[in-house]
Parts: structure tokens; C-alpha cells; sequence
């Protein structure tokens, strides 16, 4: 089975997969547990001032009947004394040696507090550290977290008085609450940070109690608007590292993946379109640390069955599939297929296709199993009966090019060539 | 040993007849089933129910929480949902059409979960329908089984006086007095002629036999129409020699002391034969055997492919112990001092083309079987009430209503529907019939309709 040993802004690690500053990681007691099921490695939680929680703090939306497809979360730093944490972080590295230690740090927006927190965490020990812009709640109001996130200038800011006095990597973990994250990744880089982390959670509002009004979670009557994360983010986050990837300017800075990592199969898209290792939070919150095991055995696996022999091999092959609209090849033309043999006619595809697609499927009525064709000539290829169709592969897209050549839309235009009839 | 009562301890009774389709203990077992519908479109469950339940719908609405909305879309389809949940044999029904059985899956629990919604709605009395303000008519039902209820409902919702005339004690019809015991109990059958009736305009007169108690001609001169839901009688005869000695006894009203006694008090033999294999046949074997009988066998003069009841049923018979004797035809009952002593039967053969009836014809093979037996249970088909229907000049075939589409006879203003016009089915068809004559008597109510 395929080697997963994991190098990242060299740090070594077992394999690619490390626990995100949170919960998990906020103690040695759960540390060490995580280690001891097989984790490669922890971004301890978040440390700074001592805070203080409330309760409730969590929130989830369940789908399907599938319970938190997202979760919320209106937590601060870690509320436990600074002593206390750097003390433990002491004895599981000395307990783990060959395990990635990375601290997670969030000071005030002054350059003695930041200087201050930074020795006192690496001279106590670790790999790395991770600095927090991304927290969206109770912390920007004080302007820390995404404050700090939210702006490329004070970004930048802050990462250059952290490497001044920093002795091992710097990654830099980034707020999706930003039209891009790009300008505030281009600031800490010329801040000087090693690499990024992405992405911290998404403002949100969970849901309402539909008896008392209030919404979750509910705080004593109120609630307040908290983070995102888990399966649900997972789209947003790949766009977000994407964007780093086809940045010239990012493309080339190392980034730890974070954001709905649940199954090795995400892991693996993560790092195809760019990410050197992943980092996992609320998929462990809901089913603890025995995920480690199918993370890494699906993962090697797949790299057997691919050919690859080391984790590094395929971080990034997919950037290149991506591409601006305007370049996408107008001349691809696929067609929805029926795979009659499988399929079970549920009808899931005429619903779609007539009422929200192009019409291009026809029911031929029968008692009680209606037939269902596809209308070739109508059908534009948008994939949608696919999607919905409850059978794998009953529905398969075939191509018909509607011509030889590559042809974008700027050259459609110039051409003059015709748009729909109807 | 003669036919005899009290076989068994109370506790023995009490556990062959408990509910043989439990519900949902949990609110979340039933999300869980309700989450795997796929939600079809045109969907084979409801294409494959005599009354089309949206069951996507309700099973949607279950799924949302919205069990009032779940409850409403079964009930406006089928006022006996609630029981139909209980008693349909789904698996060639809803539940045989569900698309899983496709992808060799165990289709969703549909029964379950209409059951699901509407126990809560009868337990709670969900006023989930308002009747329409009294429009001054006033039709007749006679019979208050699953057709006539269901009719009644219909028409009182359209604000319909409704007046149902019923020999028996209690409504329901064969819900009541016929289906086993072990599927729904007489509690649950009072609350659901309750909870039809509680929308208002709809009077239940028991022990009103009509031909007998009152003439048709005065139920016809005091009403604006009439609908009649009589259902079939007694189980057919054999014409056979012996079958009047003692022992020979009629599965309908075998099942119907089941239903109306105390189980002690249902004398049942110690070896059973059960003539027919349709569903009253393997209620009454399945029953026999729960009363204490110690051995019970089936008859049937066709072969396992042929029966008319479904696998399900027949793997109820199996597991309760029955066994089965196939392509048999009663020819005799020998008896001895007056009491039947055994059953002979010709062994046949099927021919291998059907005949002239669409059936395959049943070819004697010469050979005969005995079985021993000391009662035997004539469980092949029920004879419609000719009587009635002959006294009333209602054109019928063998004692099967004729009616159109809107289950209109041939005398003017009067419906008919369910096991009378259909000759025996379940109760779903027959609250189809109920809802298509309701829409056929108010068309005929209409100060606008023409012959
Ligand atoms: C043993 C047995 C088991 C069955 N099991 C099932 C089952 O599990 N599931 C299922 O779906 N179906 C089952 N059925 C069939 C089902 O019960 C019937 O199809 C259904 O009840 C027919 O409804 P109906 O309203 O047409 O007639 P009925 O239910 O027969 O109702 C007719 C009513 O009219 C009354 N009546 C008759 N004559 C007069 C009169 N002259 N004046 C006044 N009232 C009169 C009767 O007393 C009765 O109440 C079973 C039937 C039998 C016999
Ligand atoms: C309860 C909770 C507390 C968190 N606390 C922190 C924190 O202290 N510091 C931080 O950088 N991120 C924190 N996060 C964000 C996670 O590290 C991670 O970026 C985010 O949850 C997305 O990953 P996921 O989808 O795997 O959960 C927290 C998340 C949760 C759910
Ligand atoms: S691909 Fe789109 S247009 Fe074509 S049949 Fe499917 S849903 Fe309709
Ligand atoms: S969605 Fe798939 S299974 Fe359902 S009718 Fe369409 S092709 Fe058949
Ligand atoms: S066929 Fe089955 S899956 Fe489809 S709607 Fe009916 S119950 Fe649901």
C-alpha cells in the first residue's frame, strides 16, 4: 500500500491528515488519543488572552435525514490558561515526537502583544504556527480574527511582526468572509508567511425554533451570528483554494486544506486542486477519531490504483482543469442517455428536465411503470436528469460535438455565428 | 374430538391475535423510512392504489414534519386510510409498485407509515375536514362497510344529508365483521366509523335491515338517491354430498364470531380443512390454528400460481403451521353419527391452455385423497345477496350490481359500489366505489343534470 508520508512547509507527518485548531485539539488529554488512533498531526487551539464561553454554542443542519451536513459554532479561542496549554503541548510532543505540532495564535492588533505571544509559544516547543484571521465571531469585535482577515493592509501587517521574531514556519489561515481571498493572501505573503490555511468557518445564522422564534443556538433567549463548516462548505472551499492555485502571485505558497474534509475521497480532491495536506474538524466532532483509518487506507489505496507512490505526486493536477467561462469550448456538446436495463422509473428525470431544464424527455405512459426517453435533438447536455437519477450510471452523458474545432465564445461572436432559435 | 371452545389460556389467545403489523415505536424510525422515498413523479405506488393516495406526498410530509398535511393528503384520497394502513395487501399494491423492488431493495414501508399519520390523527381528532353548509338533500346508504362510509363521507362533505341504513350493530361492514382479527380490532374499528362520521351530516341507523326492517321502494320515495354498499353474503356452497353435517361451517361466520365473541368462546376442531385459497381462506386456517386447532390443512383444486390470495399471506399461513394440499377438488364429506369425519377430494390436473372462462381447465385425474377432518371451512368465493338485488329489479350478472362509470344501476337515482357490484375484493376498492358513486350522486343532484 501506497507510503503517506507527508511533508508540508517541512513539517513532517505520518500522513496528510491534521486535526484544525479546535475542540479536538484543545487539550492532551484529546491529543493524545488522536494520536494514538493514527492522526498525522494537530493545529492545537487557537491561544491568546483567556476567554470565556457561553452555552449553548453549537447548531447544526441536518439533511435528508442525515444529521449536521453543517455545523455552526459561536466558540472563542481556547479558554483555558495559556500555562496550562503550552505545558501539555510539552508533553505530548515528548510522548509523539514524530507527529506535526502546529500552535495556533491570535494576539491584539499590536506588535508587543504578538511578539510576546509567538516566543513564549515556540520557545515552550512546536513545528509551526498558525496564525488565526479567520475566526468570524466574538473576536472581530475586538479586532481579532477575521478583522485582521478582512484586510490585505493590517494582514500584512500583523504577519510581518510575527516574522520578525518567528523561528519556524508561519502558515497564515485565512476567513472565507471576504469577496476573495486572494488580496489578504497577497498581503500576508508579502507579509512574509510560509503558507496559508484554508478555510476558517463562514458567518452564518443556523435556524430558527419554529415554537419559541428564537434562533440557534439559542444563548438564553438569543443567539448571535457564528461559523460554518463541515460537508455543507466543502464547494466553497475548493473554489477558495482554487483561486489561490491559479493566482501567479499565491500559486506557488504551500496551503493546508481545510473546510468540510470528511472522507479520504475529499481529501484527495482537496490536494488535486492544490492543497499539500488537509485539516479535519467537524467530521471528527460528530464521529470522533476512528475516521483516521478509512482517511489513510482509502487514500492509499487510491494512490495504489492511481500509480502514486508519494502524497506530493498529485497536489495541484487538477488547477489546470480549471478555467475562465470565456474559454470553455462551445463545440462540447454531451447528450443525456437512459440505460433502459437499470433504470427504475421513478420518473425523477422527466420532473426535472420539464419543469426546470429544456423539455428534452418524454413519458410514454404505462401502469404502473411509465418509459422515459431522452429527446436528443432537445437535450443541451446540463447534466441535471443525471444528477437527480437515484441509480448510478442509469443516466450517462454521451458526446456528440457539435463540430471538429475548439471554439470559445469570443470566437463564436466574431464569427457571427447563430444564437438558439427558441 | 368435536368442535370445541376454550382450547387455551386467555395469555395464549391475547398473543395469537395481537396486531401483526406493529407500527413505528419512534418518530424516528418512521423519518428514517420516510427520508429513503425517493419521491417519484407519476409514482408507481399511487398508479398501484384503487383510491391513488399521493403517496410521495405524505410521505414527504412526514419527512417535513408536517404530519397534519400528511394526514389530510391520505384522508382526502381515502377516508379509511387509517385502516386500509392495516388491512390492504400492499405487497401487490403500493408497496408491490415501489420502485426499490426494481433495484431488488425492500420497498419503502408505505402501510407504516400511512399508518403513522393517521393513528395520530384519529388519536388526536385532527379536524381535517370542514363539511359544506346543508344544501337541504338527502340520499340514502344502505350498509355502513367501507363503501357506504366511504360514499357517505364524500357526500357530506359537499353538505349531502346523509342517512346510512345498517342490519348490523356496529358500522364497518366486513372491517368489522371479516377481516382478522389479528390486522385491526373492533376498538379501532369504532373509531374509525367515528372519525368518518364526526364531519357531521352523516346518521348511522344499526339495526336497520332494508328488505326486511324497511322496503327499498320507501328508502327510494323518502330520499333524493340512494346508494347501496351491501357487500356479499355467506361463503359459497359446495354442492357437494355431506356438507350439511355437523363440523361443515362457513368461514364468514366463523371469522364473524371470531369478531364479535370472546376467543374462548369460538369453538373451532382439532383437525382443520380449509376449502379455497383466497384471503378469507387463509384468515380462516391462520385463525383455526390461533383458536387451538392442532392441525390444519388447505385445500385448493389449483396449483400454487394460481391462488388468488398473495405470497405474503400464504407465508402467514406457512408460519402459523398450516400445511397444503394443491390441485385437490372437494367431491365428498364422509361423516359419522351426524358429524363430519373427513373430506375426499379428486386429485386434478390443470390443462395446459385456459378454456373458454380464461382459466385453465381442471382435469380429474382419476385418483382421489382422504383427509381426515372434524370441521371443515368452505372458504371458496361468497354468494352476493341475490334476494335483495333481484327483489330491487337491479340488472346484475349472478348477483354482481351492474353500474356505469359513476357506479350509477340501471334504476334511476340509485348507486351502487363495493363487494356487490365487484363480487368480493378488498376494502380500498371498495372505498373507490364509495367516492366515484358520491361524485356520480352529486352530478345526479345537480338541478342541471338530464337523463
Ligand atoms: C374473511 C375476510 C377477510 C378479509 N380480509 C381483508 C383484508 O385483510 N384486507 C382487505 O382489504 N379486504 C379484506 N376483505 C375484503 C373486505 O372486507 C371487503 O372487500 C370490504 O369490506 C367490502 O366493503 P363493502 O362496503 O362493499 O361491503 P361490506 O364490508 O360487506 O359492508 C356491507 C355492509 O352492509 C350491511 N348490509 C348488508 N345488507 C344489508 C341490508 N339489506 N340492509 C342494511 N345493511 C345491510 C352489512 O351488514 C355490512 O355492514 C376480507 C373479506 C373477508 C370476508
Ligand atoms: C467548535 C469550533 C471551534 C473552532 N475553533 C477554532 C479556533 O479556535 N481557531 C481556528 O483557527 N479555527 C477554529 N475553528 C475552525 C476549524 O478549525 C476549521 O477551520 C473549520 O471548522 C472548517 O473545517 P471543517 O469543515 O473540517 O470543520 C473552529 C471550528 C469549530 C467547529
Ligand atoms: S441533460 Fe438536461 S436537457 Fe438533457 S435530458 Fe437531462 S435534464 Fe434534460
Ligand atoms: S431518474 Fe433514472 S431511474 Fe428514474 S426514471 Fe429517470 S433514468 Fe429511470
Ligand atoms: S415508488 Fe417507492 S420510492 Fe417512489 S414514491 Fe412510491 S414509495 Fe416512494
Amino acid at each position: 500500500m501506497a507510503n503517506l508520508d507527508s511533508t508540508f512547509l517541512g513539517i513532517s507527518s505520518p500522513n496528510p491528515f491534521w486535526l484544525a485548531s479546535a475542540p479536538p485539539t484543545d487539550k492532551k488529554i484529546n491529543v493524545l488519543r488522536a494520536f494514538e488512533a493514527g492522526w498525522g498531526g494537530v493545529v492545537w487551539k487557537t491561544l491568546g488572552d483567556q476567554v470565556k464561553n457561553v452555552s449553548s454554542r453549537y447548531a447544526a443542519v441536518d439533511y435528508g435525514g442525515q444529521r449536521m451536513m453543517g455545523l455552526n459554532n459561536i466558540e472563542l479561542i481556547s479558554d483555558r490558561p495559556l500555562d496550562i496549554n503550552l505545558r501539555e503541548i510539552r508533553e505530548v510532543m515528548k510522548e509523539f515526537p514524530d507527529r506535526a505540532m502546529v500552535i495556533s495564535l491570535m494576539a491584539c492588533t499590536d506588535r508587543t502583544s504578538w511578539h510576546d505571544l509567538v516566543k513564549r509559544v515556540q520557545d515552550n516547543g512546536c513545528h509551526g504556527l498558525e496564525l488565526n484571521f479567520g475566526c468570524p465571531h466574538g473576536m472581530t469585535e475586538r479586532g481579532m480574527g477575521a478583522a485582521v482577515g478582512q484586510d490585505p493592509e493590517i494582514a500584512k501587517m500583523v504577519v510581518e511582526w510575527v516574522m520578525e521574531v518567528a523561528e519556524v514556519p508561519v502558515l497564515t489561515k485565512l476567513t472565507p468572509n471576504v469577496h476573495s481571498v486572494v488580496p489578504t493572501a497577497k498581503g500576508a505573503l508579502e507579509g512574509g508567511t510560509n503558507g496559508f490555511a484554508l478555510i476558517n468557518t463562514i458567518q452564518s445564522l443556523m435556524s430558527v425554533d419554529l415554537d419559541t422564534f428564537i434562533p440557534y443556538p439559542n444563548v438564553g433567549g438569543h443567539t448571535t451570528f457564528g461559523g460554518y463548516c463541515g460537508p455543507a462548505v466543502k464547494p466553497i472551499a475548493l473554489k477558495m483554494l482554487t483561486s489561490l492555485g491559479l493566482d501567479p502571485a499565491t500559486a506557488n505558497t504551500p496551503i493546508s486544506g481545510i473546510g468540510g474534509v470528511t472522507t479520504w475521497r475529499d481529501a484527495v480532491e482537496f490536494m488535486l486542486l492544490g492543497a499539500g495536506n488537509v485539516q479535519v474538524c467537524t467530521a471528527v466532532m460528530k464521529y470522533g477519531f476512528r475516521i483516521i483509518n478509512d482517511l489513510c487506507s482509502g487514500m492509499s489505496h487510491w494512490m495504489d490504483e492511481k500509480g502514486f507512490v508519494s502524497t506530493s505526486e498529485f497536489v495541484g493536477l487538477s488547477i489546470p482543469k480549471v478555467t475562465d467561462w470565456e474559454d470553455l469550448d462551445l463545440n462540447f456538446h454531451i447528450v443525456a442517455n437512459i440505460n433502459e436495463d437499470k433504470c427504475i422509473h421513478c420518473g425523477l428525470c422527466y420532473i426535472a428536465c420539464e419543469d426546470a431544464s429544456h423539455q428534452s424527455i418524454s413519458l410514454a405512459p404505462g401502469q404502473p411503470y411509465n418509459t422515459y426517453a431522452i429527446k436528443e435533438e432537445e437535450c443541451v447536455g446540463c447534466n441535471l436528469c443525471k444528477l437527480v437519477c437515484p441509480v448510478t450510471d442509469c443516466i450517462t452523458m454521451v458526446e456528440q460535438r457539435k463540430g471538429e474545432e475548439y471554439l470559445n465564445w469570443t470566437e463564436f461572436q466574431r464569427r457571427g455565428l447563430p444564437l438558439n432559435e427558441h | 374430538m368435536p368442535l370445541q371452545n376454550h382450547r387455551l389460556e386467555p395469555q395464549e389467545y391475547e398473543r395469537n391475535f395481537t396486531d401483526i403489523h406493529p407500527p413505528f415505536e419512534l418518530l424516528d424510525t418512521a423519518f428514517i423510512e420516510a427520508n429513503r422515498c425517493l419521491y417519484c413523479y407519476d409514482a408507481p405506488c399511487t398508479k398501484s392504489c384503487p383510491t391513488s393516495i399521493d403517496v410521495p406526498q405524505f410521505i414527504k410530509q412526514i419527512s417535513t414534519g408536517n404530519i397534519k398535511g400528511s394526514a389530510e393528503t391520505i384522508f382526502s384520497a381515502n377516508i379509511m386510510g387509517g385502516g386500509c394502513a392495516k388491512v390492504c395487501p400492499v405487497e401487490k399494491l403500493c408497496e408491490g409498485a415501489c420502485v426499490y423492488n426494481l433495484m431488488h431493495e425492500k420497498p419503502i414501508p408505505i402501510a407504516k407509515l400511512q399508518r403513522f399519520s393517521t393513528e395520530r390523527a384519529i388519536a388526536a381528532q385532527w379536524k381535517l375536514f370542514e363539511r359544506k353548509p346543508s344544501n337541504g338533500k338527502r340520499v340514502a346508504v344502505i350498509g355502513a362497510g367501507p363503501a357506504g362510509l366511504a360514499c357517505a363521507h364524500a357526500l357530506s362533505l359537499e353538505g349531502v344529508n346523509v342517512t346510512i341504513f345498517e342490519k348490523e350493530a356496529k358500522g364497518g361492514g366486513l372491517m368489522t365483521y371479516g377481516v382478522a382479527a389479528y390486522k385491526v380490532t373492533d376498538e379501532f374499528c369504532q373509531e374509525e366509523v367515528d372519525w368518518i362520521t364526526s364531519i357531521g351530516g352523516i346518521e348511522i341507523r344499526y339495526n336497520t335491515e332494508i328488505g326486511k326492517d324497511m322496503s327499498f321502494e320507501d328508502l327510494q320515495s323518502e330520499h333524493d338517491a340512494v346508494f347501496i354498499g351491501i357487500g356479499v353474503g355467506v361463503a359459497r356452497h359446495l354442492g357437494i354430498p355431506g356438507e350439511d353435517l355437523d363440523g361443515v361451517v362457513d368461514a364468514i361466520k366463523f371469522i364473524y364470531d371470531i369478531r364479535t365473541k370472546d376467543y374462548a368462546d369460538v369453538s373451532v376442531g382439532d383437525k382443520v380443512v380449509v376449502i379455497g385459497m383466497g384471503m378469507t381462506a387463509i384468515d380462516a386456517a391462520t385463525q383455526s390454528k390461533r383458536l387451538g386447532a392442532k392441525e390444519v390443512v388447505m385445500v385448493y383444486r389449483r396449483d400454487e400460481g394460481e391462488k388468488s390470495c398473495t405470497d405474503a399471506e400464504l407465508d402467514i399461513a406457512k408460519l402459523d403451521g398450516c400445511s397444503f394440499v394443491w390441485l385437490a377438488n372437494p367431491k365428498e364429506v364422509l361423516g359419522a353419527n351426524g358429524k363430519a369425519t373427513a373430506l375426499v377430494c379428486d386429485n386434478v390436473r390443470l390443462s395446459d391452455t385456459p378454456d373458454a372462462s380464461g382459466k385453465r381447465a381442471i382435469i380429474p385425474t382419476g385418483e382421489t385423497v382422504t383427509i381426515e377432518a372434524d370441521m371443515i371451512i368452505r372458504a371458496a368465493g361468497q354468494t352476493p345477496f341475490e334476494e335483495f338485488i333481484q327483489h330491487s329489479a337491479l340488472t346484475n350478472n349472478s348477483g354482481k350490481v351492474n353500474t356505469n362509470r359513476q357506479q350509477a344501476t340501471n334504476l334511476k337515482g340509485v348507486f351502487a359500489g363495493g363487494d356487490c357490484v365487484n363480487g368480493g375484493k378488498e376494502v380500498v376498492d371498495a372505498v373507490q366505489h364509495g367516492k366515484d358513486a358520491a361524485l356520480g350522486i352529486l352530478e345526479y343532484l345537480k338541478p342541471s343534470h338530464k337523463e
